[in-house]
């Protein structure tokens, strides 16, 4: 459905969302700020998907879309639970500091 | 005509090896070392005796077959079958052959019964017995067997006991050092031979000798180049074995030996095997009359060098060492002029002198070590210079010392002089006067030394020293009995070897001819059909006789008329004396212009190339793989922005080289 939005400003949007995503990805220091980031890259996909799908009329992007917002949800569970086991040994979630390694 | 009989009956051959073998492992796997010694060393002996009883049954046997059929082959399974390559565990019997087993076992024998009493006391007794019948079994394959293969067994088997029995009192560096020089220098010929037998399986494609060695003179009736290779080729593994220029210099230091050894392997039997090799392959020989001078030459110059050196040698061992070069020079000389059978007549007569005479000079050393030991003395009892006088303290053993001696020098009625002397003529006849100059000169030259021996050992005054002389005596009966066996044999053993001209039959000759006729049909041995004088023949032994009269004489003068004082004798020789005493420095010429070389190539392969080169090399590849690990372990920082943004930029170059690239 044509609305006077373009398929372009849609990819526009989820480009820009991705961008910004791995911008926090690589210069986020603390955890849990990282896997908003992360999350916000999957969901840019998602809308990416789901833009196409609307202006193709193909199915297709909408189901694909289902089954990464389902493999987001899972991996953020175990995410969060590692996060917490990392706090509960050092204390702290900040990336910089669960370097162990000496070289 | 020789036809091969390879009947069932005589299966039984086999056991004339095997029974020496049986003993050795009798003693090696049921015996220990704490058993009475006489049961290990009857056990020793009687299994060397028992083969000289079949050895003596194989020779009678034989002697009752028609001269043209003394040929028995008994195969008994095949060893090697590699494409044409037949190789079978077999063995010949003919004149040559049970003749020399004759000699092996007999010999032996009494030489295993001698060591019974000489190697009392000593701890390894059970290992010298194991030994010495290991040399037998392999002596008897070398002389048993069919084919230059298995005779290249037995020659390798007894190069190794050769070096486990020089070597035996291994504990003494210098022993041992002396074991590995003959192995060594015994190598260097067995290269020679090794060359000749493949020369002779390319050429006429076998090793057997009833096939190839009447497959020469039918190919090649004139002879050719090729066989004088071989023959060349197979006489330099001949020089290593028997001690002949320029390959001696193993036999004088192998007197580090047990004199029993000495006496088994470096005089009666293990140095005659290359006469024996060359006998054997008297038809390649004969067929290349340059292969033959060679060997003629070659033998009559060892005979000359090793005789000048023996005359002023002090080690009673060593001067015996030394005279067994020259005899064995003798052997050769024979042979090489085409008189093969005087060449194993000489080893046969040559046996029983020299037997005698190593085992005389073991029990003289056995009752000066005695003596010696009694006193508390610390000389040599080796040195002739510290004996004298000795034949009324021990009187069997100068008699039969002296007999031995007696033989050795050339004197009508005992062994020696027959063969000998027939060597001699037949090298006058055969026109090769030269080498008939230097053989005599040597037999003067032999008279003289032996004699000089004898007089320094056991006439004059003791010179050992007042505290040990009362203490020298008679060794056990044992080993004298056997120096009076040999003592016999010396005189009475020559007798088979009496010439026609004397009225006797040379029974020996008589007996080889089947194996040596072929090579009486060539022009290099036509002068045996010539009729030679009588009175030629018989001039020329009375010159012998009188060169070794003359030899004796002046060893008389020189050293029994003369009385012998010790600081005289050893005083530092100098000019031709000390040219001889230091065997023309021949030792140190080889240690310097071959040893020194090659150890020198051996430390640079070894420190340089091994150590640096190849080391470096491959101690250099690990080096780069640990500079690669290090450079590549960076990447590996733990900061997981880091690892983040490595993941984002390959995504984003395999995306880009996806859309963009392909």
């Amino acid at each position: 459905m044509n609305s006077g939005i373009s398929l372009e400003h849609y990819l526009a949007l989820g480009a820009v969302l991705f961008c910004i995503g791995i911008a926090g990805v690589l210069t986020r220091r603390n955890a849990i700020i990282l896997f908003m980031s992360v999350e916000l890259m999957l969901n840019s996909v998602n809308l990416t998907l789901v833009a196409f799908s609307s202006y193709l009329g193909n199915a297709t992007g909408q189901i694909l879309a289902f089954f990464v917002i389902a493999v987001a949800a899972a991996e953020v569970g175990v995410g969060l639970a590692i996060i917490i086991t990392v706090f509960r040994n050092r204390h702290s979630i900040n990336i910089d500091d669960v370097n162990i390694m000496k070289g | 005509m020789e036809q091969t009989i390879n009947t069932a009956n005589w299966n039984w051959l086999i056991l004339i090896p095997l029974l020496p073998f049986g003993g050795l492992l009798i003693n090696l796997f049921l015996t220990k070392a704490k058993l009475p010694e006489k049961l290990i060393g009857w056990i020793g002996s009687l299994a060397v005796l028992s083969s000289f009883v079949l050895s003596l049954i194989a020779f009678l046997n034989l002697r009752a077959l028609p001269a043209d059929q003394r040929v028995i082959e008994v195969i008994f399974c095949k060893w090697i079958e590699v494409g044409t390559f037949h190789v079978e565990w077999a063995i010949l019997l003919d004149p040559l052959s049970s003749l020399m087993m004759l000699i092996i076992t007999g010999v032996g024998g009494v030489i295993h019964i001698y060591s019974i009493g000489y190697m009392h006391g000593d701890k390894g007794f059970r290992r010298f017995f194991i030994y010495l019948n290991l040399f037998v079994f392999f002596m008897l394959w070398l002389v048993m067997g069919n084919s230059f293969a298995t005779m290249f067994i037995g020659w390798e088997g007894v190069g190794l006991c050769s070096y486990l029995l020089i070597g035996f009192w291994f504990t003494d560096m210098a022993k041992a050092s002396a074991g590995k020089k003959a192995f060594v220098v015994n190598r260097i010929g067995d290269w020679g031979f090794l060359l000749g037998m493949l020369l002779l399986f390319t050429t006429f494609g076998s090793l057997q000798f009833t096939k190839v060695l009447p497959s020469t003179i039918e190919q090649y009736p004139g002879g050719a180049p090729i066989l004088t290779a071989i023959a060349l080729l197979l006489f330099v593994g001949a020089c290593g074995k028997s001690a002949q220029l320029p390959l001696y210099v193993w036999l004088p230091d192998a007197m580090a030996g047990p004199t029993p050894v000495s006496a088994l392997i470096h005089a009666a039997t293990m140095v005659t095997a290359g006469v024996y090799m060359v006998v054997r392959a008297n038809i390649i020989f004969s067929l290349s009359p340059f292969a033959m001078s060679v060997v003629a030459t070659v033998g009559a110059l060892t005979a000359l060098f090793a005789a000048t050196i023996g005359m002023r040698q002090w080690d009673i061992k060593k001067v015996l060492a030394y005279s067994t070069i020259s005899q064995l020079g003798y052997m050769f000389l024979g042979a090489g002029v085409g008189a093969y059978e005087t060449g194993i007549a000489h080893v046969m007569t040559h046996a029983f002198f020299k037997a005698c005479l190593f085992l005389g000079s073991g029990a003289v050393i056995h009752s000066m070590e005695h003596a010696f030991h009694h006193a508390n003395v610390h000389s040599d009892p080796q040195d002739i210079r510290n004996m004298g006088g000795l034949r009324k303290k021990i009187p069997i053993t100068f008699w039969t010392f002296l007999i031995a001696t007696i033989a050795i020098s050339g004197i009508p009625g005992f062994s020696g002089f027959f063969s000998k002397d027939e060597i001699l003529w037949k090298t006058f006849a055969s026109g090769h006067i030269i080498l008939w100059i230097l053989a005599s000169i040597t037999a003067g030259l032999t008279a003289f030394y032996m004699f000089r021996l004898v007089y320094l050992t056991f006439f004059g005054e003791f010179r050992g020293g007042s505290e040990a002389e009362p203490h020298v005596k008679e060794v056990s009966p044992l080993m004298t009995s056997v120096l009076i066996v040999l003592a016999f044999f010396s005189v009475f053993g020559g007798h088979l070897a009496i010439p026609e001209s004397l009225g006797g039959h040379f029974v020996v000759g008589k007996w080889l001819e089947p194996v040596l006729e072929k090579s009486r049909s060539l022009p290099s041995l036509a002068y045996y059909k010539v009729e030679h004088e009588k009175m030629l023949e018989l001039g020329l032994m009375a010159g012998s006789v009188m060169i070794a009269l003359l030899g004796i004489g002046l060893a008389t003068l020189l050293f029994w008329k003369k009385k012998q004082e010790r600081d005289v004798l050893l005083r530092k020789p100098t000019g031709f004396a000390s040219l001889l005493e230091n065997k023309y420095w021949v030792d140190e010429i080889y240690e310097a212009l071959i040893v020194r070389p090659i150890n020198s190539i051996s430390v640079f392969f070894w420190k340089v190339f091994d150590g640096m080169a190849i080391d470096g090399f491959i101690n250099g590849t690990g080096q780069v793989a640990v500079w690669v690990g290090g450079g590549i372990r960076r990447i590996q920082t733990g900061l997981l922005s880091n690892y983040a943004l490595f993941m984002s930029v390959a995504i984003a170059a395999v995306v880009g080289w996806m859309i963009f690239g392909r």
